[in-house]
């Protein structure tokens, strides 16, 4: 059905046998569409699904690439744009923000270490600093969550360098 | 105060890896004891200790025994269990407890619901910050199904059951029932309209059964109480234990189990640590986001769901906020609200357009600009939003605003003039 748009961007094999390795471990079931996407698109190395992708991804699974695209834009864990190598996500509920100075030294640190503005992105395209809502670690505030990851407990400026510098 | 361990009891016990050291220390001998019983009498049995939905939503607090056999009562084939592992109020975070520290507690649970209401399917909803824990579960369903726990013709009985675990992407309304069946199928979690109810015609249109996770654990405990522990635990109509996550401005935030009738300030100073360098209580906001606020003169409140509702708050979700005295009612109510404008999921007009004109209002309010007539206005777009939004999104997302102007009349005071 969508043969034409994926000749246009063909795929190279390596990454077409990396995604249909996520699609057999989900036996291709296309309601487990979101955590394919979400598994897919960290194949990427800016943690997002490229147009080409989510092509590729409703044939094999046989469905409208309107849903595909639906999804990508609904969900605030997907990606249809580029992120950065390291999206640095701060929570930006009450429960975390509350405690102020804590909260205020981790952002400014971090806008200062990687001199960028909430929402922007370093120019080598390694680090974005973005506001998400909760994340389920209110008791180990003030954290951020990299890939995944959870950080906790950043109180001070030297645990904040030093994760940065964690990150190969 | 007491300390109880019932819903917690297997925290730290056994390896959560390992279905053999679960089984060591008695696990699925809850299961073996359900399938011997009439599924009725099970759900008699959660009804007598008038379990309520620990999910939060208001609707959602009659008793967890009833809605089982509602959802036996239900006609239909291939029914569904769907565990509710969306924990995305803020503040919650009891859920991530129960899942971490006692995954396979919980498959036992999903299995038992499901032989309750005559499923075929459960399915575990979790949301996609707690991806950590897939690995966990995945695992256990593998090791449960391998012991003939789950699978065709269960402990020999003629009761055919699997669990599918699917993961959210960031969507707080997908903790809505109808958002999260949405979502399951394979589509953006938007909400619908009922009816037609969940309870008829769910997941994939098959009959649903929809379950928190904390609801659900409570099961194969209970099962297993022969001395009545759980019982002998609450005061009055809230029997038994409850488990709820403190956090803000808190020296020890964490989760904690507690009996029902502990009061609040037991919570804060006592388990929580009290707050932090002694500071005073602006206020505390019950039940996450969605969550009514309260001020001090909570503390001596005991916590039950008659207490609490007498005092104009609700036990919710479980989550206990405490902000202290350099957090003013306003900030956090801009705090709570730009959650809500980023979180609405835009379908319906009174709760995408409502939570950004109280947005506007409460900046305005912030400068100092706003007049009588605007605060005015939020109060009359807070109410239409909870008469009119499609899901319990809109409904509750006003909940703080509307508890705040009655608790502190002094904020919303504008222009000499009382709104």
């Amino acid at each position: 059905m969508f043969n034409a748009l994926t000749k246009d961007y063909p795929l190279s094999t390596e990454l077409q046998g990396k995604i249909d390795l996520v699609l057999e471990s989900h036996g291709y079931d296309p309601t487990q569409i979101v955590e394919i996407l979400l598994e897919v698109q960290d194949l990427d190395e800016r943690h997002y699904v490229p147009e080409p992708t989510a092509y590729y991804l409703a044939e094999k699974l046989n469905v409208p690439i309107t849903n595909i695209f639906d999804c990508l834009s609904f969900y605030a864990q997907l990606s249809d744009k580029p992120r950065a190598k390291y999206p640095i996500q701060i929570c930006n509920s009450p429960a975390c923000r509350v405690n102020v100075i804590d909260t205020k030294r981790l952002l400014s640190t971090l806008e200062r270490l990687l001199d960028i503005k909430i929402g922007e992105t370093t120019y080598d395209g390694r680090f974005t600093l973005e506001t998400i809502s909760c994340f389920g670690a209110c008791d180990r505030a003030p954290a951020v969550r990299i890939n995944g990851q959870v950080y906790d407990h950043l109180d001070t400026q030297e645990k904040i360098e030093a994760l940065l510098r964690s990150l190969p | 105060m007491e300390n109880v361990s019932f819903l917690t009891k297997n925290f730290g016990k056994y390896d959560t890896n390992a279905i053999g050291s679960y089984v060591k220390i008695g696990g699925f001998s809850a299961l073996k004891k359900a399938l011997d019983l009439e599924p009725l009498s099970i759900s008699d049995l959660i009804a007598s200790v008038k379990v309520k939905g620990r999910g939060g939503a208001e609707y959602d607090m009659y008793d967890m025994g009833r809605k089982l056999s509602q959802a036996r009562a239900v006609k239909g084939e291939r029914k569904v269990v769907i565990c509710n592992a969306d924990e995305g109020e803020t503040t919650t975070f009891k859920d991530r407890e129960l899942i971490k520290n006692d995954p396979f507690n919980l498959i036992e649970a999903i299995i038992i619901a499901g032989y309750v209401v005559g499923a075929t399917d459960g399915y575990i909803y979790m949301r996609a910050e707690y991806a950590c824990f897939r690995p966990l579960l995945l695992n256990a369903i593998r090791q449960a199904k391998s012991c003939g726990f789950l699978g065709e013709k269960i402990l020999g009985k003629n009761f055919n059951f699997n669990i599918h675990l699917y993961s959210g992407a960031g969507a707080y309304v997908c903790g809505e029932g109808t958002a999260l069946i949405r979502s399951i199928e394979g589509r953006a979690g938007r909400p619908r309209m009922k009816p037609p109810f969940i309870k008829q015609s769910g997941v994939f249109a098959r009959p649903t059964c929809l379950c928190n996770v904390e609801s659900l654990s409570i099961v194969p405990h209970l099962l297993l109480d022969e001395q009545q522990v759980y019982a002998s635990c609450g005061m009055g109509d809230s029997i038994g234990t409850k488990m709820i996550s403190v956090a803000g401005n808190v020296n020890r935030p964490g989760v904690f189990e507690i009996p029902f009738g502990t009061t609040v300030r037991e919570i804060i100073y006592e388990l929580a640590g009290g707050v932090q360098k002694n500071r005073h209580i602006r206020l505390i906001q019950f039940g996450g986001a969605s969550g009514k606020v309260a001020d001090e003169s909570i503390l001596d409140t005991p916590y039950t769901y008659e207490d609490l509702r007498a005092a104009g708050v609700m036990v919710g979700s479980g989550g206990i906020l405490v902000i202290d005295e350099r957090t003013s009612v306003l900030d956090f109510l801009r705090m709570n609200q730009e959650f809500f404008s980023e979180e609405s999921c835009g379908q319906c007009t009174p709760c995408r357009e409502g939570n950004l004109h109280i947005k506007l209002i409460l900046d305005k309010m912030a400068e100092g600009k706003a007049t009588a007539e605007d605060v005015k206005l939020m109060c009359k777009i807070a109410r239409v939003m909870s008469m009119s939004s499609l899901c319990g999104l809109g409904e509750t997302a006003q909940n703080s605003l509307l508890s705040a102007m009655e608790v502190f009349p002094e904020t919303f005071e504008v222009g000499g003039a009382e709104a």
